[in-house]
């Protein structure tokens, strides 16, 4: 066998799963004394290329408790026809269409490297995909503008077939009937009450009310058209329509006097929108896209008042118990949020405004229903535009990456139990024998909802090893999981994609070496930095670090090897080295730290790395440096404050942020104008090749990253200077004497002082 | 100016009915008959006068018909025929013995006993028990009674030719129904103001005595005609008009100036006040200004003020006001045609918006609302390529959805308006929602006039209960089983106090509600109207709106209402000298206080009737003064305030307070005192208090003023003739008397019509005109001279014309001239008339012509076009006819005029007595 580094690889692309030991510990004591719980990051639709999905239904395991799908693990007896599942044991008949199986005509899914399979089936009707566009109109003139031209080119991206609606807010909410010759109608609703979905429909005529007929008028076909229809309709019937509709939209008229917010009605939006959908196509694939420019300012869900001299609550105000709405908006859009989960619709919420727009009152909207959330200063920036953009971006076959409706029901061999998962998702209670009473996020459930995903939405699922000590697994003994996901295609076909792995079972009294070498320090990185910001959103922030550090110093202490209360003996092995500098850039992280940020920005920055993949996930964590200079081809470097040079030019990615700067010589060099003389044209290359590489990454990233280009001693430097590793400061430049590098301005301890504590506490025998 | 008193005597009713004053068998309260006595055939018969039994017939009024027994007045005569009694109408007639002075007018005559007149009066004592054969039949001639006709034909032979000039105190200025200019030089035209009497008691004791209601009928924007020139407009400049420093009286020509100018004293509450530097001028010998003439203010009884900011509200000055209307598009409107109607009729009325002056185009900017269970409100701004629709069902909490490009000015949006009342009519072509809400439509308008900072006005069109759920929404509550009973009340009041509610928010806002209503069944006038009355706005009711035969109608009352000139977020404050207060106002508004008289809107039609009481004493010499300022705001949004002056005299005669009376302002007065008891009362108490009122005026001056002679002669005093035959018609009104075919809709909603109409109006509507079109004279443009109202006036050979104001009715006998038959309507014969026309053929010959002439004539006249019926004599229709000839006993068992002055001349007797 290859490594385990390439045995990680190749899983990860053929299943879209990553564990935090790819050995598992076979009894439950032995699994919590490895500190890292044992999980997987799973990407239920990783985009697989070489994966043509079959055209008929999985086959099922007959016990009404498992249903687990035949698998390459089943064992087979060809002559019998009798498959037997790998999860309870059951003895199941093939169905009559697999007559004709024998070791050698097998069907695809037993194959082994079909471990990831994918099912075309044929159930219920196919709805067209929904998009409900739900509009702020107390937009600066500028800014709706753009926002009208990015909606109106929307149009283009969508799938003709496509059913689109517009909701457009202000002080009142318009619910615009698209169906309509000549005159154009809409529905109002007056922005400052809650109305319940009964209402709702009701008032948009949405139930169909028991018309007594007329006497005398013909009897209506009873095939009328779907009632809905008014709202949503298809783009290709009505484009042309929306288009004018969208661009007569005027900014809100309501007067706005000096001194005040506009009166913003998102709760009441954002509640008709989810009426709207919930009354008319329920369990389909829905996405009401929210662009909002500001706060809600009145109405349910209602963040902040309309009296500009009092300020959107800050993270002071909330731990001074002083945000006196926040609580009630917040439970306002966590009811929609659940009802849209259950209904299997989502939200996107496109925020584009200077300040706070309610985000953190708002998040659960997108967090719950897999949702976007596209932060930005303005709608009229191609941070939007781009990022909108991309959002109808098309996979590799030409159809959208985005699916909806899915559900992912995860089943395991018996020492296995499911502790719980992290991700866009919401519980679908299903209680079962595999369901762990430890709940680990969202858990006492084998199943959830995850309204929308595309292909790199991952999830983090953690497991619980159940199996006693005193019950040994049989030596060679595998244990298995099977993750079958039924989702929406874009293309509106039902679909199932189930992944069986399995993995070995390990004494770790007697084979510690074998998990410690199976550990995976980047997923399990990222699965302890799920589970930090998991409770980040409902503890103290320093209870969670605290949490943290002690994780560490626990791992450390099991796997590390050293001479008690020698922290200089300490070494960590190489599949753990990595592993407490991803830590200590996570402590610094916006993820955990609300010092500088906005309670908005923080739940932008938790919103994605809720749902990001491994990788994009490790640069959110660590940011990546890369260094460009005459002395070499550009190389990664240290995110450390010596790695800034006056002779580099540094490019960062943060995930949220790509930050070009230039060393100090070189910055003095561009604007001397070198770049533009022949003879240094080799200086033009080098400060182009940062600019090509960040384009590529900004090619693909969703969202699309900030982009910053500054240079040395510029103010937006700080974007550079705060994620850096603080090896040089104020305090100690002098004592390092020479060494160049940039000093920081900060109190933070570096990496250094962080690991010498490290070593220390896990040498300790006083812990 | 000491007028002749024309006493009119009656003797005691018939022999054998009278007994000694003493022995009274008679209960006031028996009258008239709830149940129908046997009548002989000759009361409810054909109305020739050949019927009559004594007497020749005569169809002249005061017609000597035969010579009067000396001795009839006194004591019960037992033999028949009783003489007829008259006096001559000329002054030259001899005075005969027992009758008095006839110097005027007519009298009243006694033909003989009413055959069975006294069924109305079981207690009767002798008519039962008389042997024999009944007494032959014996009546009062009509002829010799009081005659509306004659008073009024007098008043325009005596007054019409010369203007009446108001420069005088205390002057009764002619009759309404008199044409006649006036020359306002001091006092205000009584075009604007008129009051129950010219020269009032001094003390409180004296009018109280007299009965006689003080009241002043106010219309303050009313139409002038085009010969009388218009308020003018005074501007004082920053600090306002000229006040009293007290009383806050504006300037105006009573108002005297002293110490050389320098001061004025206060013709009201005699406050001396400062005269503002700007205004100071110097007197002339006699004490006058002498910049008296240039000043309308001190010159003139009725003018204008520019007002200043302090008289805005919020201390701003008003925006221009706007018009909203608002479609009922239920399945009833749809399908009626009317939706489309008003949407066709609206594209070209919008271009005759109010203007102001000499301005180009109406400032008034104009709204579009339409509605069923929910409402669409309409964006027509000008940028718009198309008109945005904006529905809002949240009906529980009316709000409106849009500010921008809700009220528009019409020329700017012409187009997009014209599209949306284009397209209206198509969009609810299949509507199938017969539910409709109300309030929610209101509060609609409200609520776009509060976001536009503007008064205004909204034109409803409704068809039907609002039973869609939602606030204000009603139940079916009519019962006519509650008629004459004390819970009649009930009907005429609101089913629930939210529209009151609204209407006081709307006052606030000057938001103005008028109604146009078309309903096929009970719709609720009386709650519906509330907000209307209160707001000073109009109904108007189309019954079963049919588009052939009410289009016109309801067009004509459309371009009419929005058309005509109208204030907003008007206040009126009367202002009256020390002595006299005035203490009760009578019309469409709302007061929020005793003294000040709100109305969203006021429009040249409306008004106010304030009645006045003592509350201390007057002098001969300074008489009473009143002192009506009316602050609005003009249709071009000018902030304006109207003052009328009026300057009265008192006095410590009774006679002088009788001379100076009018009968017309009187019962305009007591009709809406008693159309609002109705809503506390039960019918019955009020019929009846009316009556005793009436009764002790008249007695009074039979007592006081009158010279001595016989208990049993009726005295009338000259300027009261007509109070009992007037009275009568008040009292078998639809409100106070309903018969069958009389709606509780119909009944609410003529309670309110009656409440804001001004002299001319009642006058009309309680005696309606009758006019004998085949008298006319096809070569003049005169009217045929009028006649009463009674089926014995009319002639089966003639063609008549009845107005009151809401109806023209065409009778036609059935012996009219085939030729004037073809001539009118174009057919060939009585049996081909239909009755189903709503308008006059147009036919080219001068009777047609001249018809036509008339009824365009009349309907000029009246703030409503009537609605014409034809009916042909013994048709069914005749039923509907012969309610209005109000001096025949009605079916609904209202007394004839005959009848009721009896009961009438009983009554004083028995306050005499």
């Amino acid at each position: 066998m290859a490594t385990y580094l390439e045995f990680i690889q190749q899983n990860e692309e053929r299943d879209g799963v990553r564990f935090s030991w790819n050995v598992w510990p076979s009894s439950r004591l032995e699994a919590t004394r490895m500190v890292v719980p044992l999980a997987c990051l799973l990407t239920p639709l990783k985009e697989r290329l070489d994966l043509p999905p079959v055209q008929y239904e999985p086959v099922l395991c007959s016990r009404p408790t498992c249903k687990a799908v035949l698998n390459p693990l089943c064992q087979v007896d060809y002559r019998a026809k009798l498959w037997a599942c790998n999860f309870c044991f059951q003895r199941n008949q093939f169905p009559p269409a697999y007559a004709g199986i024998s070791e050698v005509n097998q069907p695809a899914e037993l194959m082994p490297q079909f471990s990831t399979i994918e099912y075309i089936v044929q159930r219920g009707p196919q709805t067209p995909l929904i998009f409900l566009y739900v509009v702020d109109t107390c937009l600066e003139e500028e800014d709706l503008q753009a926002l009208k031209e990015s909606l109106q080119m929307s149009l283009s991206l969508l799938p003709a077939d496509a059913l689109v609606g517009l909701i457009t807010f202000g002080r009142m909410v318009q619910v615009h009937e698209l169906s309509c010759e000549g005159i154009s109608k809409s529905y109002v609703f007056r922005g400052t009450k809650d109305l319940t979905a009964k209402q709702i429909q009701d008032m948009l005529g949405l139930s169909r009310p028991a018309v007594p007929l007329q006497p005398g008028r013909p009897l209506q076909t009873p095939e009328q058209p779907v009632i809905s229809s008014r709202f949503l309709q298809p783009v290709h019937k009505i484009d042309m329509n929306l288009t004018d509709l969208l661009g007569e939209l005027q900014r809100d008229p309501w007067p706005v006097t000096q001194g005040t917010r506009p009166l913003r009605s998102t709760g009441v939006a954002l509640s008709i929108a989810v009426g709207l959908l919930e009354g008319t196509f329920p369990n389909t694939g829905a996405r009401i896209m929210l662009f909002t420019g500001g706060p809600p300012t009145q109405g349910p869900g209602m963040v902040v008042g309309d009296e500009l001299k009092t300020p959107i609550r800050s993270w002071h105000d909330i731990e001074k118990d002083n945000a006196r709405f926040m609580r009630k908006a917040t439970k306002h859009f966590e009811t929609l949020a659940n009802r849209t989960a259950a209904n299997g619709h989502c939200i996107d919420i496109y925020a584009c405004a200077l300040d706070q727009t309610g985000l953190l009152e708002m998040k659960c909207c997108a967090n719950l229903t897999g949702g976007h959330m596209v932060m930005g200063d303005s709608f009229n920036t191609s941070l939007f535009k781009q990022t909108f953009q991309r959002v109808f971006n098309k996979g590799f076959n030409g159809e959208f990456r985005m699916a909806f409706g899915a559900s992912l029901d995860v089943k395991t061999s018996r020492e296995l139990k499911i502790a719980g998962a992290i991700g866009p998702c919401t519980s679908l209670n299903a209680k079962g024998p595999c369901v762990s009473e430890n709940e680990l996020g969202i858990g006492g459930t084998s199943q959830w909802k995850i309204c929308s995903l595309d292909p790199s939405t991952t999830l983090a699922i953690y497991f619980e090893v159940v199996n006693q000590h005193n019950a040994p697994i049989p030596q060679g003994g595998r244990g298995a999981v099977q993750f079958v996901t039924q989702y929406q295609h874009s293309n509106t076909q039902k679909r199932i994609r189930v992944t069986t792995i399995a993995r070995n079972w390990a004494d770790a009294q007697s084979q510690l070496q074998h998990i410690e070498a199976a550990f995976d320090q980047e997923a399990a990185a990222v699965l302890m930095a799920r589970l930090g910001v998991y409770r980040a959103e409902s503890e103290e922030g320093p209870d969670v670090l605290r949490w943290l550090d002690r994780q560490l110093i626990r791992l450390c202490q099991k796997f590390g090897q050293y001479n008690k209360d020698d922290p200089n003996s300490f070494r960590l092995s190489e599949s753990f080295s990595l592993y407490p500098q991803f830590m200590f850039h996570l402590r610094r992280s916006p993820f955990l730290q609300v010092f500088n940020n906005s309670p908005d920005e923080s739940s932008y920055y938790r919103h994605h790395f809720a749902r990001q993949d491994l990788t994009q996930s490790l640069i959110m964590i660590q940011p990546i440096l890369y260094a460009y200079s005459f002395h070499g081809p550009p190389e990664p470097v240290l995110l450390d404050s010596s790695s800034i040079l006056p002779d580099r030019i540094l490019l960062m990615d943060t995930f949220f942020q790509i930050v070009i700067y230039l060393g100090e010589t070189i910055a003095q060099w561009q604007k001397a104008g070198y770049q533009d003389m022949p003879e240094y044209e080799n200086f033009k290359h080098l400060l182009q090749a940062p600019l090509d590489d960040a384009q590529e990454i900004l090619q693909t990233r969703f969202p699309m990253p900030r982009y910053i280009h500054t240079e040395h001693g510029g103010s937006q430097a700080r974007f550079l200077l705060s994620k850096v590793n603080p090896s040089q400061t104020h305090n100690n430049l002098y004592a390092w004497g020479q060494e160049s590098g940039a000093p920081i301005l900060t109190d933070d301890v570096s990496l250094q002082v962080f690991m010498d504590h490290l070593k220390k506490l896990a040498v300790s025998s006083a812990s | 100016l000491g007028q002749p008193i024309s006493t009119q005597r009656l003797p005691t009713q018939v022999p054998g009915f009278a007994p000694p004053p003493s022995s009274t068998g008679i209960g006031p309260s028996s009258y008239p008959p709830a149940t129908g006595a046997p009548r002989p055939p000759t009361m409810p018969g054909p109305p020739l006068s050949g019927q009559t039994v004594a007497g020749p017939p005569t169809s002249q009024p005061n017609h000597v018909s035969s010579p009067p027994p000396p001795s009839t007045m006194s004591g019960p005569h037992p033999g028949p025929p009783m003489s007829g009694l008259h006096g001559p109408p000329p002054p030259t007639h001899p005075p005969q013995p027992g009758y008095q002075m006839q110097q005027n007018g007519s009298f009243g005559q006694v033909r003989g006993p009413q055959p069975n007149y006294g069924g109305a009066y079981p207690g009767t004592p002798n008519y039962g028990s008389q042997p024999g054969p009944p007494p032959p039949p014996k009546r009062l001639d009509p002829d010799s009674i009081p005659s509306p006709i004659q008073v009024i034909e007098d008043d325009r032979s005596n007054r019409g030719s010369e203007p009446f000039v108001t420069g005088v105190r205390g002057q009764v200025p002619p009759l309404v129904t008199t044409n006649f200019l006036v020359k306002d030089q001091g006092n205000a035209s009584p075009r604007y103001i008129r009051c129950t009497s010219y020269n009032i008691p001094c003390t409180s004791d004296m009018a109280k005595q007299s009965q006689v209601p003080l009241a002043a009928v106010i219309k303050p924007l009313a139409t002038l005609p085009p010969e009388e020139t218009l308020p003018y407009l005074v501007d004082h400049g920053e600090s306002g008009p000229v006040r009293c420093n007290r009383c806050k009286a504006y300037m105006c020509p009573f108002m005297q100036f002293i110490e050389g100018g320098r001061r004025f004293q206060c013709c009201f509450c005699s406050c001396v006040t400062e005269v503002p530097p700007h205004y100071f001028q110097h007197l002339d010998h006699t004490g006058k200004r002498v910049d008296f003439y240039d000043r309308p203010e001190l010159s003139l009884g009725s003018y204008e003020f520019l007002a200043t900011v302090d008289y805005c509200k919020n201390n701003k000055f008003p925006s221009p006001p706007a018009f909203i209307f608002m479609i009922d598009v239920s399945y009833n409107a749809v399908k009626s045609g009317l939706v489309r109607l008003v949407c066709e009729e609206l594209k070209s009325l919008l271009d005759y918006l109010p203007r102001e002056g000499n301005m180009e185009e109406s400032a008034i900017r104009v709204g579009f609302v339409t509605y069923n269970k929910v409402l669409h409100f309409y964006n027509v701004k000008s940028s718009l390529a198309q008109p945005q629709m904006m529905v809002v069902s949240d009906v529980a909490d009316m709000f409106v959805p849009l500010l921008d490009g809700f009220l528009v000015n019409v020329n700017e949006s012409r187009t997009v308006i014209a599209s949306l009342l284009d397209q209206i009519p198509e969009m609810f072509a299949d509507t199938r929602e017969t539910e409709t809400v109300f309030a929610p439509v209101i509060q609609a308008g409200l609520e776009a006039l509060k976001a536009a900072e503007c008064a205004g006005k909204l034109f409803i069109f409704h068809t039907s209960l609002p039973i869609a759920e939602a606030p204000g929404k009603l139940k079916n509550r009519d019962d006519k089983k509650l008629i004459n009973t004390d819970k009649e009340k009930t009907l005429f009041q609101p089913q629930t106090t939210f529209y009151n509610n609204l209407a006081k928010d709307c006052v606030a806002q000057g938001c103005c509600v008028d109604l146009f209503l078309f309903p096929n069944q009970y719709l609720d006038v009386a709650t519906l109207g509330v907000v209307t009355y209160q707001t000073g706005g109009s109904i108007y009711k189309y019954a079963y709106f049919q588009l052939e035969t009410d289009q016109d109608r309801f067009l004509n009352d459309l371009r009419r209402d929005v058309q005509k000139e109208v204030g907003f977020d008007a206040v009126m404050r009367v202002r009256t000298s020390t002595g006299i207060r005035a203490t009760d106002f009578f019309g469409a508004f709302y007061m929020s206080n005793t003294t000040d008289v709100e109305m969203a809107g006021l429009d040249c039609d409306k008004t106010i009737t304030v009645e006045f009481k003592h509350d201390d004493k007057l002098s001969e010499d300074s008489g009473a003064l009143l002192q009506c300022a009316l602050l609005y705001t003009s249709c071009a949004g000018q902030r304006r305030l109207r003052i009328h002056n009026l300057s009265l005299n008192c006095c410590t005669q009774l006679a002088d307070l009788y001379r100076n009376c009018e009968t017309d302002t009187l019962i305009n007065y007591l009709a809406k005192y008693a159309y609002r008891g109705v809503l506390g009362s039960p019918v019955k108490t009020v019929r009846d208090a009316l009556i005793n009122q009436c009764a002790q005026i008249l007695a009074c001056y039979r007592k006081n003023c009158a010279s001595p002679s016989s208990a049993g002669q009726l005295i009338l005093p000259e300027c009261m003739k007509l109070l009992p035959v007037y009275l009568n018609c008040v009292l078998k009104s639809d409100v106070l008397q309903p018969g069958p075919e009389v709606t509780t809709d119909d009944r609410a909603y003529i309670r309110q019509l009656v409440t804001s109409m001004d002299v001319a109006e009642t006058n009309v509507f309680f005696y309606p005109r009758l006019l004998p079109l085949t008298k006319a004279d096809v070569d003049s443009d005169s009217l045929p001279a009028a006649i009463r109202n009674s089926e014995e006036r009319l002639s089966k050979g003639d063609i008549y014309l009845l107005e009151n104001g809401l109806n023209i009715f065409v009778w036609v006998g059935v012996n009219v001239q085939q030729g004037l038959i073809q001539n009118l309507f174009g057919v060939s014969s009585f049996s081909q008339i239909s009755n189903a026309l709503s308008t006059l053929p147009v036919l080219e010959n001068p009777f047609s012509k001249k018809v036509r002439s008339i009824v365009d004539m009349l309907q000029v006249q009246r703030s409503r076009y009537m609605k014409l019926i034809i009916v042909k004599q013994e048709d069914k229709l005749e039923m509907l006819f012969k309610h209005f000839l109000v001096e025949d006993k009605s079916l609904s068992g209202g007394a004839s005029y005959v009848d009721f002055l009896c009961h009438m001349h009983k009554e004083i007797r028995q306050l005499l007595s």
